[in-house]
């Protein structure tokens, strides 16, 4: 049995989640990456896309999470998200919202450097409506 | 001397507001409720932010290429005012105190010489500067339509205030607003935005120099990634505060003018009681004195 850990998701509007889990996986900045018990302290910018929190063996919960940083710190993991919904209410508007301000941001992009991470953020989003189209 | 008449609908009028007062009343305390626990539940959000963004701070300290959200454009000649009002008025003192203490920072930073500029989120603490301050206000936000504050309210302002700044037309940025410490008492408060400040807790402190943080991307990254979000945040923790202090002056506010309202009531009842029973005197004198005389 894994050991469990303390696990937050906090968007600005609300605390989503407050618990004791065995593994998160975030979306991170350069790539998923999945946190367990006493991982190192870490700090990530977090992509648009899915956030899934195994509490037992067998099931995940999954949110949707856009915008913000994870914080690994003393043997807790922090998700701070400008926006986080449960995978299961999210609705079809917010993603539409969430992908035409994404491509605002591609349009509005002064110099290549933003314009490209504008477009990274544009792509790995269509991907995770993609993704949720399916299920 | 006020008729009969005349006291009996000053009495009905005076009764018809202290029903809309005690009604305001009660409705701000339905609502402040509800801004009170939108409010708490912000906290965790921007409290943690604070946290980290304070952690990075200490590791860019002194250094040339921290970003300039954070260490300022090095001159402080041009001040960007953010006033946070409400939308409506009769809430006793709440925007008059916030409006005021932006004027005297204004005030003061004209005398040294500054240029002052205002962006006024709400309508009400536009009313009470434009008089003085009418030129120097480049903006107003209008947040009559949106009932609940949503975050995108609060980063749209957030993301202006950014674009602003990167456009040269502001070297510090002040947000004012109030803070909500209990229904009757709400402070105005001054908060620095731009360059960032952060209340480096001894806790904090000691916290960042033990645990040695790995950072993906760099630093760099992502404190240039935090910081315009760090401004949106601070900007939506004032516009929750501001929802709660609002109603809670309201709510006092309302309370004092029933009060009042019933005060009134009474006076004006036992003026009129007292005029009828001298009228009745008199009509009572006349009829006996009448039937005296036959």
């Amino acid at each position: 049995m894994a050991e469990l850990f303390q696990f937050e998701l906090v968007s600005p509007e609300r605390q989503l989640l407050s618990d004791q889990v065995t593994e998160v996986v975030v979306p991170g900045a350069e790539g998923e990456f999945g946190v367990l018990k006493d991982h190192a302290p870490f700090i990530s910018t977090i992509l648009p896309g899915i956030l899934k929190v195994r509490r037992d063996a067998n099931s995940w919960d999954e949110y949707f999470v856009r915008g913000g940083f994870a914080d690994v710190a003393g043997g807790g993991l922090t998700v701070l998200a400008e926006q986080a919904v449960p995978v299961g209410e999210i609705s079809r508007e917010q993603l539409d919202q969430a992908i035409q301000d994404a491509e605002e941001d591609v349009a509005d992009a002064k110099d290549d450097e933003t314009k490209q991470k504008a477009e990274m953020t544009l792509a790995q989003l269509k991907d995770v409506v993609e993704a949720l189209k399916k299920v | 001397m006020p008729s009969l008449k005349d006291l009996r609908n000053r009495i009905a009028s005076v009764k018809a507001t202290q029903k809309i007062t005690k009604a305001m009343q009660m409705v701000a305390a339905a609502k402040l409720r509800r801004a009170q626990e939108a409010a708490e539940a912000a906290r965790p959000y921007a409290e943690r932010m604070g946290a980290v963004l304070a952690n990075l701070a200490v590791a860019f300290e002194g250094r040339d290429d921290a970003p300039k959200l954070m260490s300022g454009t090095g001159n402080d000649q041009v001040h960007l005012l953010l006033v946070a009002t409400a939308e409506r008025g009769l809430c006793g003192g709440f925007n008059t105190n916030i409006a005021k203490l932006a004027r005297e920072k204004a005030r003061s930073l004209i005398k040294q010489g500054k240029t002052v500029k205002i962006i006024c989120v709400g309508k009400k603490g536009y009313d009470a500067l434009k008089r003085e301050l009418g030129q120097q206000i480049i903006e107003t936000v209008d947040l009559r339509s949106v009932k609940n504050v949503g975050f995108n309210n609060a980063d749209e302002i957030g993301r202006k205030v950014i674009s602003m700044f990167e456009n040269g037309e502001f070297d510090v940025c002040t947000l004012y607003y109030s803070t909500f410490k209990s229904v009757i008492a709400q402070e105005p408060t001054e908060l620095q935005l731009i360059p960032a400040q952060f209340e480096t807790t001894e806790a904090d402190a000691g916290a960042g120099a033990n645990s040695v943080y790995e950072y993906e991307p760099e630093e760099t990254e992502i404190l240039a990634d935090l910081l315009p979000r760090n401004i949106s945040v601070q900007v939506f923790r004032a516009l929750l505060e501001n929802a709660a202090s609002e109603q809670g002056a309201r709510m006092s506010a309302m309370d004092n003018a029933t009060r009042n309202a019933g005060e009134m009531i009474d006076k004006l009842t036992i003026n009129y009681n007292r005029q009828r029973q001298a009228q009745i005197t008199t009509e009572l004198i006349e009829i006996i004195s009448g039937a005296e005389a036959l």
